[in-house]
């Protein structure tokens, strides 16, 4: 699905990265603990998290990650921002819970990493 | 070619910094996009190791044509029992550092599956130095 997709299947606002919303994401993973985000190796992910930080965004750059969505309505930062927008990172964010955006994009044909 | 960077103790928003200039530095020499997945993310569980456990420390990254060798070392205070901080899910995080997402104890055991050599040399109250090697060919895919 593409990430235009991903926002209006979650009520979301795109914080940054406007311009890439025709990208395609394939699998979906939540977790508010980067440390468990480092051990996977897939592509084409959409990171669902509740941690509104900059190790988020760290994380993600770090794996190739190159879409976020804040659930909770939780704000990224001025940091996490800039950090997102030099590295091409999409930053969303969305009212539901991890659990009701998840169910949501997984009904939506998003797939789990495992 | 030689990059060494430092490593503050404790400054969580600067962790990262040397993870993501040594990306930018492979990126630019064409290595394959999962090996520098591979590298960045052993460099980077080791930057937040240095800025989460330690006094602090430094990265030295040595990168050929063939591969890239990484030694992170910091002053101390060192891993009293490295077979047990090897093991999945064992930590000594605070709170502090599981509100930054970490201190799941997954970091030593996913830098050891990403890299292709990993040595640790630590013990209590001593500085601890870890050196690890990715080869820039694909001998070890997941």
């Amino acid at each position: 699905m593409t990430l235009h997709e991903v926002v209006s299947c979650v009520s979301g606002k795109v914080v940054c990265g406007e311009q890439y919303l025709q990208r395609s994401v394939d699998l979906g993973f939540s977790s508010d603990l980067m440390s468990d985000v480092l051990t996977l190796l897939d592509d084409n992910l959409l990171l669902i998290t509740g941690l509104a930080n900059i190790q988020s965004v760290r994380t993600a750059e770090m794996s190739d990650i190159c879409q976020v969505l804040y659930v909770r309505n939780k704000q990224p930062t001025k940091d996490m921002i800039a950090l997102a927008e030099e590295q091409g990172i999409v930053l969303i964010t969305t009212p539901c819970s991890m659990f009701k955006a998840s169910a949501l994009l997984y009904q939506a044909g998003l797939k789990p990493v495992y | 070619m030689d990059v060494s960077i430092e490593l503050t103790a404790g400054d969580f928003s600067r962790a990262g910094t040397a993870s993501s200039r040594i990306k930018k530095i492979l990126k630019q020499l064409n290595v394959p996009p999962d090996i520098i997945k591979r590298v960045v993310i052993a460099l980077y569980e080791s930057e937040v190791n240095v800025v989460a456990h330690s006094y602090g420390g430094n990265v030295t990254c040595t990168i050929t044509s063939e591969g890239i060798d990484i030694v992170v070392q910091d002053q101390g205070p060192g891993i009293p029992d490295i077979d047990l901080a090897m093991s999945e899910g064992y930590s000594t995080a605070s709170k502090e550092i599981r509100e930054m997402g970490f201190g799941a104890g997954m970091g030593l055991p996913n830098i050891r599956k990403n890299v292709d050599a990993l040595e640790i040399n630590s013990s209590e109250n001593s500085p601890t130095t870890i050196s690890m090697h990715v080869k820039f060919t694909h001998t070890q895919e997941e």
